[in-house]
């Protein structure tokens, strides 16, 4: 149905596991400052990993009783409940279940959910598809709104398009993305008909994909754009006061050229921040949205997952979530060191 | 026709005035040199020039330059006579470059937008003009690769890339070292030689004007009270003023006789290292001595100067004697006790001592009151005084600095830079110890100003017996205001002996490097000069 | 006093009164159900209309508001009171192993989809308001933590902290008598902005059912409990959302009128 659904998320754990770590010190005595900053950036994204499996996989440990009495509530018949600790190796040792954990997911495996009886990976397989798309979408909606809207606030500063644009991100910050949604589904679903009030059309035909995951990411975006501009204004505001702008304009640059060629590079390093931060909040945005447009999601699934106990699944949608949260940190970080010289030479 | 030409100029920006109906006049191959003490327009008068007042500003008055009347000029085309017709070079060269593009591209910028060329071509006029101000570091390299004197010759590469017919220097040399300064002013002399343009420099230092300037113009307060020809000037002034200014600038004081006496402090032998950051994964940390076997020692009543240039070690050695920082070895002794006893400071030598920083803005407390910041020292006291003998404490030090009891309980942003400084020494004389380190303590103050506080201090020593080190990189200060002088470099004492023997007949060669690269006022003196 | 911070209280006063009231006196008892009466517009009787179980919205909305500045406000509260005193030792000893992990720590915490945590902790431990308050406390934590740790260490390089240092003072207690006070406006005005997130966070929480639970308030249920009606009763939706957006507004108008009024050079210029 999807296509190549295994390509990447297969990929990307095995090359992260299969780099050796004397490779990375081959590496770093090469002694290049990018390369040394490259590396340093993805030991604490190993890391960040290890800990955050290790933190995910002990919030489930310190549920009351263990994991399989909760998952199957009080009136669990004895040998129900013993199945399930077996299937769930709750027989073995705690360090031993983690391992095993770890290395399942390294492999793309995930065990099987107690609800559907299915491989999860199946399961994520599915929804991978329509979740990573959705926080794509929105995050770039989120960009091509934010972006221009925030330079141009800023060159106007004090002006009357400044404050219309502060006044518009001011409504947007505070704008409940799932209420929006939902007067977005009023509007253009119920009343003008142009969109679906919600499901997914699914990969086949790309453009009815596109279609249905449209209504979600505005939704998504407009509050992160909102944001995004405000943060783009006032970081380029600060730059426009620096010191080597006025060296820019004393060289004959016009106001216009100093901002684009001086001040937006460097506004950057600040907005990148953000946009790493907001894709962690498109993604956790995401399990809210797809509730309102009935998106079959990693955010249903986990929401689902939840109302039905499936621990095994829930474990392992958050890891997963997590994962790709690090490793877009991870690119920001890298992005950083391509706008910023200064990083490069860093250790 | 003069190249430039300011005629009857005023300037405000809101309902504040900053210049009133200035006249200067620049001709072609002169350098003119504005001066003045903080506030009094000399800035704005550039920045009037470039036209790139800030928004807001309301100008009156005629600034014709190479034949047009800037003020009546359109935007569009002053952008294209910036960088062509006049160049700037400003104060800060750390901050001046853009950091994230290399230096290269930014001098090339100045010929892309002026004249009509290729990209390459322009990058190899900029790596031509890089050298011709005498950087030899690749046009690849970005600003915080650079040193600050190697950035303020970019600045100065950007602006004359097209060779304007006038450069405007704002303080261009105030944020670097003597040495580097030196070099710098050699360079745009040698620039307006060669190019036969015109250089406005605005600077307070009366040593550099002197140095340097054909004309000279003096300001105060928006107006300017003198201008002539250096040598007149300089041979005879109108304005009191300029007297003023100028005398302040050579001020000297008279420090009481001292008769010899024990050793205070002790310094043996003291190291202190900086682990750097690795090369390479598993290699060795490199380490910085920022202290390298550095020995000396200064007596009771001994009033010592430390002289050195940037980073040679100078505040890392106040931390040390201070005991804020721990050193890797040697031993550092106030009459006999250890400044760090075991793994904490020693609360018996700390009361001993007082410290007195350079910025008069960051050193108190914004939210505190005067007498709250001037008690702080009464910390380290094992019983400090209360009631009424706190409030007399407080009185006597505020009166012995020159202010009046009634300034306690004022907050901090109500005082003047030297007034502040006087709090700052109140703070440090309150516990009467016996030490009192001055830590740049008048490098920040206008020369009137500085003349005050440099009085203070005199007056002090007369009125108890006190002994200080006095760090700072001006030499002439020092010189004044010390008995014995060491100077630094790079982590090591290379010299130190009686002030006026270390000036008059220098013997290490960095010393001698160092008198002869700050710049001297000429002798000013009630006579005629003869030249 | 300028016009954000002037809109920005007046809004957010509205509804502390409107909670504060509902504490003595609702126009009806939103635990009575009046079927006969559902989904009805706007009325004399029923200012803002009816739900589609008849209650009253306006009693509602009071009640909700309640309950998102409850929660919201004791979010902020655990957030301060762990994650300030974190970022001051964390700035007082830069550098040292213990900043680096309370650092870490914090990226950590980032790196978690804050949503996800606060739902892993509602479905581990349970739908409640207070999992609520904690799981968005959480959350609260690293973003005080930094803050407090990033305008604390230019404070430390400041003359007037190595002053006190001579002065014999302890790192502990200089970060009480010179850093805190100069960071307390920075403080407050993150402290608004975070109570506005707050709100929001509450509301999608209790909108996906795992915040308050009936028969508690909250405008995030009531939005869900619209939801289906939004085509036959827009009212149900508009005005929990109307009422959620104009807190926020009003909280973010305060937390950006504080900063320009608390900010000292600003205040320096004024005087």
């Amino acid at each position: 149905m999807h296509p190549k659904p295994a390509g990447l998320g297969t990929r990307l754990p095995k090359i992260l596991s299969n780099a050796p770590k004397g490779h990375l010190y081959a590496v770093y005595t090469r002694n290049s400052p990018m390369i040394r900053y490259t590396c340093g950036r993805l030991s604490s994204l190993i890391i960040s990993l290890i800990v955050a499996s290790l933190v995910i996989f002990l919030v489930i440990e310190v549920i009351p009783g263990d994991p399989a009495s909760f998952m199957l509530g009080i009136n669990a018949r004895a040998d129900t409940l013993a199945a399930l600790r077996t299937e769930m190796g709750l027989d073995q040792p705690m360090y031993i279940r983690y391992f095993h954990w770890v290395a399942g997911m390294l492999q793309w495996e995930f065990g099987t959910s107690w609800t559907y009886k299915t491989p999860v990976s199946e399961l994520i397989n599915d929804r991978i598809w329509v979740s990573l798309p959705l926080a794509i979408y929105a995050l770039i909606l989120s960009t091509l709104i934010a972006f221009p809207s925030g330079i141009y606030a800023a060159s106007r500063r004090g002006r009357a398009g400044d404050v219309t644009v502060i006044g518009a991100t001011q409504l947007g910050v505070a704008l409940p993305n799932f209420w929006f949604a939902m007067i977005l589904v009023l509007i253009f679903a119920i009343k003008l008909r142009w969109f679906s009030a919600g499901g997914f059309a699914g990969w086949d035909n790309p453009l009815l994909a596109i279609k249905s995951l449209t209504l979600p990411a505005i939704a998504l975006a407009l509050p992160q754009a909102a944001i995004l501009a405000r943060v783009m204004r006032s970081s380029l505001l600060d730059m426009l006061g620096e010191d080597f702008i006025r060296t820019a304009r004393a060289k004959g640059l016009t106001r216009r050229q100093a901002l684009w060629r001086h001040a937006v590079r460097n506004a950057l390093i600040p907005v990148l921040t953000i946009i790493g931060l907001q894709f962690s909040f498109l993604l956790a945005g995401g399990i809210i949205i797809e509730q309102v447009f009935f998106l079959p999601g990693l955010g249903r699934l986990i929401f689902q997952s939840i109302s039905a106990r499936d621990l095994i699944v829930v474990e392992s949608v958050v890891m997963l979530l997590v994962f790709t949260v690090i490793v877009v940190n991870f690119a920001v970080d890298l992005a950083y060191a391509a706008v910023d010289p200064r990083l490069r030479s860093r250790t | 026709m003069s190249l430039l030409s300011i005629k009857d100029y005023s300037l405000a920006i809101g309902d504040f005035k900053i210049l009133h109906n200035i006249d200067v006049t620049v001709e072609p191959g002169q350098i003119v040199a504005i001066t003045g003490e903080s506030g009094s327009g000399k800035s704005m008068t550039a920045l009037s020039v470039m036209g790139l007042l800030p928004d807001g500003a309301f100008a009156q008055g005629q600034i014709m330059l190479d034949g047009v009347d800037i003020g009546q000029t359109s935007e569009s085309n002053l952008c294209k006579m910036r960088g062509n017709v006049m160049g700037m070079v400003f104060q800060e060269p750390m901050t001046a470059l853009n950091p994230v593009k290399t230096i290269g591209d930014q001098v090339a910028e100045t010929i892309l937008i002026h004249q009509d060329t290729t990209k390459a071509e322009a990058r190899k006029r900029a790596a031509d003009i890089l050298l011709r101000v005498g950087l030899k570091v690749a046009p690849s390299r970005y600003p915080h690769e650079l040193s600050g004197g190697q950035r303020q010759r970019v600045v100065i590469a950007m602006a004359i890339a097209v060779r304007p017919k006038l450069l405007i220097a704002d303080e261009p040399t105030t944020a670097l070292d003597v040495t580097t300064q030196a070099r710098i002013l050699e360079l745009l002399k040698d620039l307006v030689q060669d190019f036969g343009m015109g250089l406005l420099i605005i600077t307070h230092d009366l040593a550099v004007v002197a140095d340097i300037a054909d004309e000279i113009v003096v300001m105060q307060k928006g107006k300017v009270v003198e201008a002539a020809a250096t040598q007149d000037l300089l041979r005879d002034m109108q304005h009191p003023y300029t007297k003023a200014l100028f005398e302040a600038s050579s001020h000297k004081v008279a420090l009481p006789e001292r008769a010899h006496t024990t050793k205070l402090l002790e310094a043996k032998n003291i190291v202190r290292s900086y682990a750097m950051p690795r090369k390479a994964l598993l290699g060795p940390r490199p380490t910085f001595k920022a202290l390298n076997d550095v020995s000396f020692h200064i007596e009771h009543g001994e009033r010592v100067g430390l002289v050195g240039e940037s980073g040679c070690g100078k505040s890392t050695l106040t931390r040390a004697i201070l005991g804020l920082e721990r050193v890797q070895s040697g031993d550092i002794q106030l009459d006999g006790l250890p400044v760090f006893s075991g793994k904490k400071p020693n609360l018996d030598v700390r009361r001993r001592m007082q410290v007195v920083f350079q910025d008069p803005y960051s050193s108190f407390n914004p939210r505190h009151r005067v007498d709250r910041i001037i008690t702080e020292p009464f910390h380290l006291l094992k019983s400090p005084p209360t009631g009424d003998e706190r409030n007399a404490a407080i009185a006597k030090a505020l009166k012995d600095v020159g202010l009046s009891e009634a300034d306690k309980t004022k907050y901090i942003h109500e005082f003047s830079g030297g007034q502040r400084q006087r709090i700052a020494i109140a703070r440090a004389l309150i516990v009467e110890p016996e030490l009192i380190i001055f830590d740049e303590a008048v490098s920040a103050l206008d020369v009137s100003v500085r003349a005050q506080i440099l009085d203070l201090i005199a007056d002090l020593c007369r009125k108890r017996p006190l002994a200080y080190l006095f760090i700072s990189h001006d030499l002439f200060v020092v010189r004044t205001v010390t008995d014995r002088v060491m100077v630094m470099q790079a982590g090591q004492i290379v010299e130190q002996g009686e002030t006026e023997a270390v000036f008059s007949n220098p013997q290490h060669p960095y010393t001698r490097t160092l008198i002869a690269a700050a710049p001297k006022l000429p002798e000013i003196t009630d006579a005629p000069l003869t030249v | 006093m300028n016009k954000s911070l002037f809109i920005g209280i007046s809004i957010s006063t509205v509804f502390v009164v409107l909670a504060a009231v509902s504490f003595l006196w609702t126009p009806y008892d939103i635990e009575t159900l009046d079927i006969a009466n559902k989904l009805k517009g706007f009325s004399i009787a029923h200012l803002l209309g009816t739900d589609h179980f008849g209650r009253d919205i306006l009693s509602m909305i009071m009640m909700g508001a309640r309950t998102s500045i409850a929660v919201a406000l004791l979010a902020v509260g655990i957030g301060m009171a762990i994650g300030v005193p974190l970022g001051l030792v964390a700035a007082a000893k830069s550098g040292s192993l213990f900043d680096e992990l309370i650092m870490r720590g914090n990226d950590l915490v980032f790196a978690f989809p804050s949503l996800v945590i606060a739902i892993l902790i509602t479905a581990v431990f349970g739908a409640s308001a207070i999992n609520a308050i904690v799981a968005i406390g959480i959350f609260n934590v690293p973003v005080f933590a930094r803050l407090t740790r990033a305008a604390a260490l230019p404070l430390w390089e400041r003359d007037f902290i190595l002053a006190a240092r001579v002065c014999g003072k302890s790192p502990t207690r200089i970060s009480i008598e010179h850093i805190l006070p100069n960071i307390t406006n920075l403080m407050i005005v993150q402290g608004t902005i975070q109570f506005s997130l707050g709100i929001l966070a509450e509301a999608a929480l209790s909108y996906i059912g795992l915040g308050a639970q009936p028969p508690t308030a909250s405008w995030g249920r009531m939005l869900a409990d619209a939801q289906t009606l939004v085509s036959i009763a827009p009212h149900t939706a508009l005005v929990p959302g109307i009422a959620i957006v104009l807190m926020v507004l009003g909280l973010n108008l305060m937390g950006d009128g504080l900063r320009d009024w608390l900010d000292p050079k600003v205040r320096v210029a004024r005087t």
